[in-house]
């Protein structure tokens, strides 16, 4: 087990296509990192270089320590889990979970008791004379997952490696994950596009954008705190709103008016923060979860305002609704027992102590 | 379609009119499937049953003009037994046999890591490399064999059938390396990749992982490599002169035309017996070459 350190890291592609724009990254013994962003924002690129499976243009990398930019895939001593599974179809399981053991010479007894322990682990004994193509998704994930641990190697590595499996069995595989990390405890670096995955396996959650890091952090930190747009928009489901408004400076106390009249006041505990940007185009953020029906409530900066909604989603739990502010789509989510009709008025309660004030053209969060 | 039918008004008509059958309509596709199969297999099947009448007849059977070409009154082995038994006809088999399997094993050699590194290893040119691996093989021999001849007679290898050994994988290895990198292709690089992160070398990779996963795709060259090296005449006919050197192909012509005299029951013979490896060879591989496939050997 080991730490891994990511310095400058560069990787440029033949034709100037420059994947990875110099990123810095350390990530503790034992930690779970899960790196994610959208589709090609160069996650597994990131990835494929701590592999060693792609040359690194620029900057270094370090495992345990060492820098491993010359060092081939073989002797990093990592193990990675691809998002195909890549078993391979002529042997067994057992083979397959023995192949890395048995290119290092362990003795035979060794490579058995190894083989049943990750077997017992995750759940795959009677499978073990198995080929690969007599196995489900979820198996093969496992098994996949199996070759991994048997080696017990310095960091596993995974590319997203529940997107090829159904809903169910990826919410199922999800928690494997994170039991298997609870036990082995292997640093692992985890790529996924997925955000629902990146919160719940992370111990820190890696938002990667084009190239680039745009935030670090626990995932608690990223939904509450997040430092950009883009984090703010992309951490959390449904997505926070964004409202194009104006910072006003009425009486000592800061408000923002909104689209089509609707003034909301900024709490007081903020006011130092915001006041240098008194009188600017700003985008007020609120996460749908924050902007509910009214109820009575003794909690401070609370702000109602009416809306007309146009289209309602009742999700069981919930009630999602969407209304538009001049072009605007605003969601809010509801108590399923609150009578929400399309087009009757709703009185909206907006909680102020959670909101976010973007900069438009730095898109950064003031 | 009926229910549209009826909406727009149509007289009172079965609710339900059967508009076509299916079952039908499979059978007549069932049936032209034979038919067409039946023409192929008269076809291709007629010459080499015509070989094998003619070679179980003596010569004088052969030479009477009033007999029917398609029937055999008395059937004779006496045309094997002297091609087996007299004349170089066994030589010839063994140069063939020796010619072929060592010019399948230099093809391997050549083509499997060069398919290999074409399909896999992005280097500088690689992709102007795969064509051009392809436009060789475009190349005719008939145009190929003068320049040969200089190259051949300098290395003194004139009449040597070991030049055939040389001369062959010019016409096997780019075909070969064109059709596996195909195949190559289409195997997951992940597949190597895993094999790479578990401690594998590149040479434990290709011989462990990759070769054994990519075999349906190798046997397919290698039939190929073998039915051109076997068949090949150009070349040992511009090539070979004397009886000992000779393989099959040019042997039976050369040895069994004496000027004008054909010995047709012998050549027949000789032609069916030199059949037989291709056909062994394809048997065998074709039943592995379909486990491969149905073994789905490329998806992980
Ligand atoms: N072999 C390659 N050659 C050239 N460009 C590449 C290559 N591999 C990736 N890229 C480019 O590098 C960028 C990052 O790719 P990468 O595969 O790291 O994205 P990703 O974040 O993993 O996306 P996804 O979620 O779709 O897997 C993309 O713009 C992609 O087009
Ligand atoms: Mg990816």
């Amino acid at each position: 087990m080991a730490q891994v350190s990511l310095r400058r890291l560069v990787k440029k592609y033949e034709g100037d296509v420059q994947a990875v724009k110099g990123i810095d990254l350390e990530i503790a013994d034992h930690e779970f990192v899960v790196l994610v962003g959208p589709s090609g924002c160069g996650k597994s690129t990131t990835l494929r270089m701590i592999a060693g499976l792609e040359d690194i243009t620029d900057g270094e990398i370090a495992i345990g320590g060492v820098v491993v930019n010359d060092i081939p895939p073989r002797d990093r001593d990592i193990a990675m889990v691809f998002q195909n599974y890549a078993l391979y179809p002529h042997m067994t399981v057992f083979e397959n979970m023995a192949f890395g053991l048995t290119l290092r010479r362990f003795p035979k007894d060794e490579i058995r008791r190894r083989v049943d322990n990750a077997a017992r682990i995750l759940d795959i004994g009677e499978l073990l004379d198995r080929k690969p193509k007599a196995l489900s998704g979820g198996q093969r994930q496992r098994v996949a997952m199996g070759r991994a641990i048997v080696r017990d190697p310095k960091v596993f590595l995974f590319d997203e490696p529940l997107s090829n499996l159904d809903a169910k069995l990826r919410v199922q595989m999800r928690t494997e994950i994170k039991k298997v990390h609870q036990t082995v405890k292997t640093t692992t670096v985890y790529v996924t596009h997925d955000q629902v995955e990146a919160m719940t396996l992370a111990d820190r959650v890696v938002v990667m954008n084009n190239g680039i890091i745009e935030q670090v952090g626990p995932p608690q930190e990223l939904y509450h705190n997040p430092t950009t747009k883009f984090v703010a928009g992309f951490i959390g489901s449904p997505a926070m709103n964004f409202i194009p408004a104006r910072l006003e400076n009425g009486a000592g106390a800061l408000r923002l008016h909104l689209p089509e009249g609707i003034v909301l006041p900024v709490p007081p505990e903020r006011t130092k923060r915001y006041a240098p940007h008194a009188g600017q185009e700003v985008l007020f953020g609120l996460r749908p979860e924050h902007l509910t029906e009214e109820k009575p409530t003794d909690k401070a900066n609370i702000a109602t305002f009416q809306v007309r909604p146009e289209v309602i989603e009742p999700m069981g739990m919930e009630t999602l609704v969407h209304f538009w502010l001049q072009g605007t789509e605003v969601s809010a989510r509801l108590d399923p027992a609150v009578p929400a009709e399309v087009g009757r008025p709703l009185t909206l309660a907006a909680d102020m102590n959670r909101m976010h004030l973007i900069d438009p053209r730095t898109e950064r969060v003031l | 379609m009926s229910g549209a039918s009826m909406a727009t008004g149509a007289p009172a008509a079965p609710a339900y009119r059967k508009v076509g059958s299916l079952r039908r309509e499979r059978r007549w596709a069932l049936i032209g499937a034979y038919a067409a199969l039946a023409v192929f297999v008269v076809f291709f099947l007629l010459p080499p049953f015509h070989m094998l009448i003619t070679s179980l007849k003596s010569s004088a059977e052969i030479a009477d003009l009033s007999g029917n070409p398609w029937t055999v009154s008395r059937p004779t082995l006496e045309n094997y037994w002297a091609l087996l038994t007299h004349g170089s006809y066994p030589i010839h088999f063994r140069n063939s046999v020796i010619v072929t399997l060592c010019t399948v094993a230099i093809t391997m050699l050549i083509s499997i890591p060069a398919a290999f590194a074409l399909a896999r290893m992005r280097f500088w040119g690689s992709t102007v490399l795969a064509t051009g691996v392809f436009l060789t093989y475009l190349v005719p021999e008939t145009l190929l064999f003068i320049p040969l001849f200089q190259i051949i007679g300098g290395m003194g290898l004139y009449n040597n059938m070991w030049a055939m050994v040389l001369i062959y994988p010019t016409l096997t290895v780019p075909f070969c390396t064109w059709i596996m990198i195909g195949y190559f292709g289409s195997i997951p690089k992940e597949l190597d990749e895993a094999a790479l992160i578990d401690g594998a070398n590149h040479f434990q990779m290709l011989w462990k992982i990759f070769i054994p996963v990519a075999l349906p795709g190798i046997l397919a060259a290698t039939i190929f490599a073998f039915t051109v090296s076997w068949a090949q005449f150009l070349y040992p006919m511009a090539f070979l002169v004397s009886s000992d050197q000779m393989v099959l192909t040019t042997g039976i012509v050369s040895d069994l035309i004496r000027g004008d005299t054909f010995q047709w029951g012998m050549i027949m013979a000789g032609a069916l017996l030199a059949a037989l490896p291709p056909l062994l060879v394809y048997a065998f591989l074709m039943d592995y070459y379909i486990a491969g496939l149905t073994a789905g050997a490329t998806k992980g």
